[in-house]
């Protein structure tokens, strides 16, 4: 693709992120899930994944469907500066998203996390990974985080014990709409990483091929009934 | 002679998050499907008492007067209708109060429906919310909680009978593979040993609550409601009974314990448990070794062990072996929690002891789901444990 000159302009600087090594997690069911970066020209089956949830208010997972489909678009787009994807796929087929991106070396800028497959801590090891390749791996000083749904914030602020960042406004500032902004920092992370990281690397060659080519889910618990229009 | 009574209609929602409906909502859903199962849609009115069982309608969803309600939703009037309030033995209380009701020979025909919506508030007012049945000054005002004391009694039986965190996850496997044959589970996903202890992801997939119990000992916050339709062996009104066999409630007995755990001699030793199950064998005129297989009050793992040895099913500190040579799953000797437990299918305080014994029901009548019936049981029994064993209720239903 030739990029013509105002193209150009409309991209945001980049930062050359490493990449997040795969790993897989053994779920409690027993299921393998394979955690590792998303491909851009994955592009089109995240969104098939995430479109269905977009009408589905229950756990606000409408308003975090829609704003990780614009994240994930504004990434394909090149309209988001320092972007990554995380997914985790059982058997190929996405049971989560997450969304993040690098402000600078050392601020992160945790997006969205989006479960599929629930009743299996998905969301949570999916939150772990986002927060493992920002300060272990991207190597950032600390990673700024807002939630949209009372159990998002269970999730982080209160099991990770994020700290409020009320008082230093508008010097940390999330930019989701300005809400209340956490502050996950490299001591509380620390603090913290055996009981929320795990997972096994260098992952099986044969677990790893099964994620290979990424597949829409066809059920969604959020959905009861759900067909996928072919 | 005390006369016989039967269960007649049995009905039930799913357990999870109902926090779309309000509590009577959920409770009419399981009351008309249990309506349906007796096949008196039609002839509803000839209940005459109704019993409901709820233990947080006032303090978490803001409503009283739930058994009037109740009748008024599902076109009961004018059945006589009462709230039966004890902790998460609710669902029994309300079943024995309606058991006495009907061999008084008050009544003939009464519906216990219990249910609790739970998931309308945070996880910390939920806990907050069930601690309020700890002592308020020598327990509650300290930060106790009942996955904390939970956490404390399996340590000391951990200590006391060398039970491993291996063999309490064995008791969760065996649970959520009940759990998820059954329709109406919270958790309807199974586990295995590797993931929640032996692989090297399980401390993080199956991390502590309250140590040394872990996710998978302990059971989900649940919204649910279960409903059972008695009626007299004796009563004329039994004519409208056809559709289904009935089953005999053949032994129900109650007993208390002190309210403080530390007031008791020994704080494993269950007196309330083994004392409501002695009242019930007597009555039914049983004994340990009749009983088929059992729903015990497992809303922590280490409980259905406990139980299952106070009861007398397993000398005390032997239940781990029942686990470990696979004696209480459903093709062993001793099925123990057939419908996944409190573990599995989930505890919605309220509902909870009235859903031991829609399963009881569903097993003798030999209605289980395929990979889920016991073989050919004749006396089923069910334990439902209010506040940390000081107010329980044993039922044992039979074949009549």
């Amino acid at each position: 693709m030739i990029i013509d000159e105002l193209e150009k302009k409309l991209r945001p600087p980049e930062m050359e992120l490493p990449p997040y090594p795969p790993k897989v997690i053994t779920l409690a069911s027993g299921e393998k899930m394979v955690v590792r970066e998303a491909k851009r020209e994955e592009t089109g089956v995240l969104l098939g994944t995430i479109h269905p949830l977009m009408g589905v208010p229950k756990d606000y997972y409408d308003i975090v469907a829609a704003r990780m489909f614009s994240e994930i678009l504004g990434w394909y787009r090149y309209r988001v500066a320092n972007e990554f994807v995380i997914v985790g796929a059982i058997d190929g087929v996405i049971a989560g998203i997450v969304t993040s991106r690098c402000v600078d070396e050392n601020i992160g800028m945790s997006l969205h996390t989006l479960t599929i497959k629930r009743g299996l801590r998905i969301g949570a090891q999916l939150f772990a990974a986002k927060m493992e390749h920002h300060l272990e791996y991207i190597g950032e000083k600390e990673v700024w985080i807002v939630a949209e749904s009372p159990i998002g914030f269970k999730r982080w602020m209160i099991e990770y014990e994020l700290e409020s960042a009320e008082d230093r406004y508008p010097e940390i500032r999330h930019e989701l709409g300005g809400v209340p902004t956490y502050v996950l920092t490299r001591e509380l992370y620390d603090a913290v990483r055996d009981q929320k990281v795990t997972g096994t690397r260098p992952v099986d060659p044969q677990v790893l091929a099964t994620a290979d080519r990424l597949k829409v889910p066809e059920e969604y618990p959020q959905i009861p009934g759900f067909k996928r229009e072919k | 002679m005390m006369r016989k009574i039967t269960i007649v209609g049995i009905g039930h929602t799913v357990f999870g998050n109902l926090s779309d409906f309000d509590l009577v909502d959920i409770m009419s859903f399981a009351s008309a499907n249990a309506l349906d199962d007796a096949d008196i849609r039609k002839e509803r009115k000839i209940i005459e008492q109704v019993f409901v069982s709820n233990m947080g309608g006032g303090m978490i969803n803001h409503q009283a007067g739930i058994a009037s309600s109740l009748v008024s939703r599902i076109d009961l009037e004018p059945a006589m209708a009462e709230l039966v309030e004890n902790g998460p033995a609710s669902g029994s209380s309300a079943l024995k109060c309606a058991f006495m009701a009907i061999a008084s020979g008050m009544v003939d025909v009464v519906m216990v429906t219990g249910g609790e919506l739970m998931r309308t508030v945070t996880g910390w007012k939920g806990t907050d919310f069930v601690a309020s049945l700890l002592h308020p000054e020598v327990e509650y005002n300290y930060g106790l909680t009942l996955p904390a004391f939970a956490g404390m009694f399996t340590r000391m039986y951990m200590e006391r009978y060398g039970l491993t965190e291996r063999e309490l996850a064995m008791v969760a496997v065996k649970d959520h593979e009940n759990g998820a044959r059954n329709p109406y589970a919270h958790v309807r996903i199974p586990c295995t040993l590797e993931a929640i202890h032996d692989g090297e992801n399980a401390h993080v997939v199956n991390n502590y609550i309250a140590e040394p119990l872990r996710l998978y000992g302990m059971c989900p916050v649940s919204d649910g409601a279960a409903t059972l339709i008695l009626c007299a062996l004796d009563s004329p009104k039994m004519k409208y009974f056809k559709k289904k066999e009935p089953i005999l409630i053949s032994g129900i007995g109650a007993a208390t314990d002190t309210h403080c755990i530390h007031n008791r001699k020994d704080p494993l030793e269950l007196k309330a448990v083994r004392l409501s199950a002695e009242r019930a064998y007597e009555m039914a005129g049983l004994k340990p070794m009749d009983i088929s297989f059992a729903e015990l009050h497992d809303a922590f793992v280490i409980l259905e062990l406990v139980i299952s040895e106070e009861v007398g099913f397993f000398e005390r500190g032997k239940a781990k072996e029942a686990v470990e040579s696979g004696a209480t799953r459903i093709d062993g000797n001793l099925p123990i929690n057939t419908s996944g437990g409190l573990k599995s299918k989930g505890h919605p305080l309220g509902a909870t002891g009235v859903s031991q014994v829609f399963e009881l029901v569903k097993q003798l009548r030999g209605e289980a789901e395929e990979g889920r019936q016991v073989k050919d049981p004749k006396h089923g029994m069910a334990v439902n444990f209010g506040g940390f064993g000081n107010n329980v209720v044993t039922t044992i239903c039979s074949k009549e």
